[in-house]
């Protein structure tokens, strides 16, 4: 190795940079630690927040319990105080801190006082170190108090010393995240003192338990926790900053720390362990259990004690992994070494011999097998005899199960009968061994031992002379029974394992064809409804729940799929809400917002997160075991990265999209500038012409040329008209005034808008007399019409008619415009009504081809439709549909026109 | 020349409009004062005794809106307002404020000035000749008599009632609301089937085709135009 310059790891120095800079967007936690109550932490936490608010930091108290000191409550005078919430739980009105309010104010400095309170029911999280989270991550400053008996990794330690379990424990990563602690101390005598003295808060149903507690050796030894704690705590920062600055030391690198966790009650207290074992190697460390087919079979109580063990590896920081396999020590191992684990930490129940001589010692295996990996032994009390509980017979085999055993040990002593004589009776046992395989392959372990008892107890009674007594003549036949009794234990043992492996190979086989089948279909979806369609369906079906997802919208969750029965409730969107933000499952079963009827996951990728998945039980429904946990994650993470990858598609689309509309924009704008140049250049040409003085211009050229300047301003007006009336349509602008209107008035008034064109040409028209009014905005149709007319007008010769027609047809009144001009080719058919586009007969009219696009935008705001055809004997012809409404007209023209109205309409 | 001709008020914050409407009008005999903010307008208004308001809708200042009720609290002086083609409402809105009439922009010099003429008549309308006579049509409206191509048409008393409005109006727009109120009484100001219909029945009796009317012109989104013989 030499003399290599020790530079630490870049990883290494990134993940803290990345650390320290989390610290600097998050708030900063000031932690005031004391050895017990009493010790005035409350105390020293309010002075150091006055001496803030004497530096004009703004500091808020958020929650404090002065438990009516006088000293604190005079401290606490002089800082502004958030009001708590109030909380009713079951007709009790408690008080929590008003975790919203604190946000909403934004302080830079929030007072949270004894930071492992349990929050009441219906608060949003069920701990307060939650709350305390949540502050910091949003940038805001807490200083808090906490004892150390409720530090989570010391929590057994203190248990022990002072016989007292404390519930409430705070996890040490909170403790590590903060940037200041400082332990409140004064001598234990002292301490005692104050209490005698009253100074100490002592809840009433608790006075003999705590004063049982404030003993000087307890106290002491307490005392002694917390300063090696925070002593501990030095040494680490001072390792930290050895590691950036380059110092050679002794920490040790790379170490990895495997937690083996089994279903006994040792697994919290093994967590613990291997946290503390990490803490002072600076390691990563993975809690793993290895779930066996028994494991199914164990009471509720032990399969809980398993998911919550891996919750409290989660919560110290470790990484958790649940395996399937028939042997844990093997897959422990095996595990341990694909991972490249330095150090094992495993169990020694104190099992009675019995017991460990059946199942066989998990350490000893372990210890024979992990060759230069260290083993971690922790031994610890049977604990609380949960075993005693009887296993519940529906996890085992049912009655019905039993029954049949009993059923092929008499049909193996039916054929017993049949053959009885002809065998040897030893050759007999191998008919009950026959029978005993049968039982154990179809119904189990239990089945098999009832019927190899049964198998001796039936052999000896129906066979063994003297017959029909269970007496036995000669001795020999106890070794037969014994043996019989024995092979057909071993058999059933044996046998029934095949079939619970089969059973969870048939699970984990299950799981994996969920997850496979899952991603195959994320692979044929496209498009985002067909990947939410796809999460939907397989999450719905393999955990038996109703769905909803939310996906990420300017960082809100916006529901983007809802189960039919999904309670999408103001609460449940709430969560929702809070798990994209903070990037943690939260809802039942979790530590936080457990009151919610759904489980949420974030649904996260590298990239950030991209939404939540939410997944309720359907009623009656069981909660999630910890393999389906596991197996949601799996779900979770597999959908993450389907909603990234159409997204991310998505989001090239519209860049292509985008890409496309820059370049025919470029185009238009080169159109544009032209058609706009043209008529601006006759425009200034003739009137510089005519401003020139050197030129004398006759009557008839001066004329001439201002009729140029005109008709190019003419042809401004009318493109500049154009792009205002497009860009009105294109913006959705369109305000309709809608109102009933004639069909001929309609087409005299655009008529009227062409002027001369339209009055120089031969017209016809085709307007029954009884056309119903048709709602619309009638200069918005005007403009529309003309248009279509002004179109017709260009593209065909100036000798050839234009007819005008209208007729009703199923509830619309259809106009249309016909020419006897070209026609139109096929393609341009629908592309006519494009924007900017222009047939491909160039007129020597300019325009900028907007004419009939405007004309459908204004017609499709009406809810009509537009559409272009070839007439059979030649020319185009354009037809508009609208919508009329029934009724009014007829009858208010029969009674307008009573009296004088008599002379027949002259035409 | 001789005796000074009608004076015209234009209030307008274009520069170039201004100094072009100085141009097209001063050469037929109008003596033109101007203001470029709906304030100085107003004060224009009062002092400088105008004949007639040119207004354009976007001011600075004060909507052209406000100007016009503001001038109709004193005086009747006419009103043509000067807008954008697109702006049917705000025409509207202006007409009924009491505008007389209105020329969209871009405009030429003809259109202003039939309807500075047609404004300024009615302004101090005599009770002149009582015949109105454009090309084939004759409305007698003393005898009450409506003749085309010499033969009387025979009208209902609503739609006579329409056309001698339209007539006493002739050259001028007329809003919905106000041939409403002015031939079927305040309360009506709703009914604009009740025009839409008798405007129709009516233009079939005296247009030889209604589907281009000669007389009667459709200003769309604002209202109906009886036309003049010396408008083009």
């Amino acid at each position: 190795m030499g003399t290599e310059p020790s530079r630490p790891d870049p990883e290494q120095l990134l993940r803290r940079v990345q650390a320290e800079e989390q610290r600097g967007r998050r708030g900063k936690l000031r932690l005031f630690l004391g050895f017990a109550a009493g010790v005035g932490k409350t105390y020293a936490m309010l002075e150091a927040a006055k001496e803030q608010l004497a530096q004009a930091r703004d500091v808020v108290v958020a929650y404090v319990e002065t438990h009516g000191r006088k000293e604190t409550d005079a401290v606490l005078a002089g800082l502004p105080i958030i009001p708590r919430a109030q909380v009713t739980y079951r007709g009790v009105t408690l008080e929590e801190m008003d975790l919203d309010a604190v946000l909403a104010r934004r302080p830079e400095i929030a007072v949270v006082d004894e930071m492992a309170h349990t929050n009441a029911p219906g608060s949003r999280h069920t701990r307060r170190f939650h709350d305390v989270e949540e502050l910091l991550a949003a940038g805001i400053d807490v200083y808090s108090t906490l004892n150390i008996q409720h530090v989570e990794s010391l929590n057994d330690v203190v248990a022990q010393i002072t016989g007292i379990v404390i519930r409430e424990t705070v996890p040490d990563r909170i403790l590590e995240e903060a940037e200041q602690i400082e332990l409140v101390d004064i001598s234990p005598d002292e301490l005692i003192q104050r209490l005698q003295e009253g100074k100490v808060y002592v809840p009433e149903q608790a006075v003999r338990a705590i004063r049982k507690f404030f003993r000087p050796g307890n106290l002491t030894a307490l005392r002694e926790i917390s300063l090696r704690y925070l002593a501990g705590r030095v040494d680490e920062q001072m390792r930290r900053y050895m590691e950036v600055h380059g110092i050679p030391g002794p920490w040790a690198a790379g170490e990895k720390v495997l937690v083996a966790i089994g279903p006994g009650p040792l697994g919290e207290r093994l967590v613990r362990a291997g946290r503390r074992l990490v803490s002072s190697l600076g390691a990563e460390w993975i809690a793993l259990f290895v779930e066996t087919p028994e494991f199914r079979r164990l009471p509720q109580v032990e399969q809980e004690r398993v998911t919550k063990a891996l919750h409290l590896a989660e919560e110290l920081g470790g990484r958790t992994e649940v395996i399937t396999g028939t042997s844990p020590p093997q897959e422990i191992v095996r595990y341990a070494q694909a991972n490249n684990v330095t150090k094992i930490v495993a169990g020694v129940s104190l099992r009675p011999w019995s017991e460990r001589l059946r199942r066989g010692s998990l350490v000893d295996w372990i210890l024979r097998h992990s060759e230069n990996i260290d083993v971690y032994a922790i031994s610890g009390p049977a604990g609380p005899k949960t075993l005693s509980v009887p296993s519940a017979p529906a996890q085992g085999a049912p009655l019905r199960a039993y029954l049949s055993s009993v059923g092929v040990v008499a049909l193996v002593n039916l054929a017993g009968q049949l053959v009885h004589g002809h065998l040897e009776l030893t050759n007999l046992t191998m008919m009950y061994l026959l029978g005993v395989v049968i039982v154990a392959l179809e119904w189990g372990r239990g089945p098999a031992i009832l019927a190899a008892a049964l198998s001796v107890a039936t052999f000896d009674f129906l066979f063994v002379p003297p017959r029909f007594t269970m007496a036995v003549s000669d001795t020999e036949y106890v070794i037969t029974f014994a043996g019989l009794l024995v092979v057909g234990l071993v058999i059933s043992a044996l046998a029934s394992r095949v079939r619970e492996q089969v059973r969870a190979a048939r699970q984990r086989e299950a799981s994996t064809a969920a997850l496979y089948a899952l991603t195959r279909d994320f692979a044929a979806a496209s498009t985002l409804d067909e990947v939410l369609a796809a999460i939907a369906r397989h999450v719905g079906t393999a955990f038996d729940r109703m769905v909803a997802i939310f996906i990420a919208k300017d960082g809100r969750p916006e529901v983007a799929y809802r189960g039919p029965e999904f309670p999408l409730t103001e609460n449940e969107s709430a969560v929702a809400a809070w798990v994209m933000q903070h990037g943690e499952p939260a809802g039942r079963g979790t530590e936080t917002l457990p009151a919610a009827r759904g489980r949420y996951v974030p649904l996260k990728t590298a990239q950030g997160i991209r939404g939540v998945l939410g997944v309720v039980p359907q009623a009656g429904g069981t909660a999630l075991g910890p393999d389906q946990e596991q197996l949601l994650q799996a779900f979770a993470s597999q959908a993450a990265l389907a909603l990234e990858r159409v997204q991310t598609a998505t989001a090239t689309q519209r860049r292509e999209l985008s890409r496309e509309t820059e370049k025919l924009q470029t185009a238009v704008l080169n159109s544009i500038s032209h058609d706009l140049r043209t008529p601006l250049a006759s425009v200034s040409g003739a009137l510089s012409s005519l401003l020139d003085g050197d030129v004398h211009h006759d009557d008839a050229t001066q004329r001439a040329l201002l009729e140029t300047a005109k008709d190019g301003a003419d042809r401004l007006t009318h493109l500049v008209t154009n792009l205002l009336d497009m860009t009105r349509v294109e913006a959705g602008a369109l305000s309709l005034r809608k109102e009933p209107g004639d069909i001929e008035d309609l087409v005299g008034a655009a008529l009227a808008q062409l002027g001369s064109r339209a009055r120089e040409r031969e017209i016809e028209f085709g307007l029954p007399p009884d056309l119903p009014s048709v709602p619309m905005d009638f200069a918005l149709m005007t403009q529309a019409l003309t248009n279509v007319l002004d179109n017709a007008l260009k593209y065909s010769p100036l000798a050839r008619p234009i007819r005008i027609e209208a007729r009703t047809a199923g509830g619309e009144v259809h106009v249309s415009v016909a020419d006897r001009g070209p026609g139109i080719s096929d393609e341009d058919l629908t592309r006519i009504f494009d924007k900017f586009h222009r047939a491909e007969h160039p007129p020597d009219e300019s325009g900028l081809g907007l004419g009939l696009t405007i004309s459908k935008g204004i017609i499709e705001a009406h809810g009509g439709r537009i559409w272009a055809a070839n007439r059979p004997d030649g020319g185009a012809v354009v037809t508009f549909a609208l919508q009329y409404v029934l009724g009014e007209p007829g009858e208010i023209r029969e009674r307008l026109d009573e009296p004088a109205g008599t002379a027949p309409a002259d035409r | 020349m001789s005796p000074p001709g009608p004076r015209l008020l234009i209030v307008d914050d274009e520069r170039p409009i201004l100094r072009l409407l100085r141009t097209v009008l001063t050469p037929h005999g109008f003596e033109v004062i101007d203001a470029a903010t709906g304030q100085e307008g107003l004060t224009a208004a009062a002092t400088g005794r105008p004949d007639l308001i040119i207004l354009d809708l976007g001011l600075p200042d004060l909507s052209g809106v406000d100007v016009i009720r503001r001038v109709r609290e004193w005086t009747k002086i006419p009103i043509v307002v000067l807008s954008a083609h697109d702006r049917e409402e705000e025409k509207v809105e202006a007409l009924d404020a009491g505008a007389d009439d209105y020329v969209t922009k871009p405009f030429s010099a003809g259109e202003l000035l039939a309807r500075v003429r047609a404004a300024l008549r009615h302004g101090d309308r005599p009770p002149e000749d009582p015949v109105f006579v454009a090309s084939e049509l004759t409305v007698d409206l003393s005898k009450r008599l409506v003749k085309l191509s010499g033969r009387e048409l025979h009208l209902s008393p609503i739609e006579y009632e329409l056309l001698h409005t339209l007539v006493l109006n002739a050259g001028r727009v007329m809003t919905h609301r106000h041939l409403l109120r002015e031939v079927w009484g305040v309360g009506y100001d709703q009914a604009a089937h009740l025009l839409r219909v008798t405007m129709s029945n009516l233009r079939h009796k005296l247009e030889p085709n209604p589907a281009r009317p000669e007389y009667i012109i459709t200003e769309p989104g604002v209202g109906y135009r009886l036309r003049v013989p010396s408008e083009s």
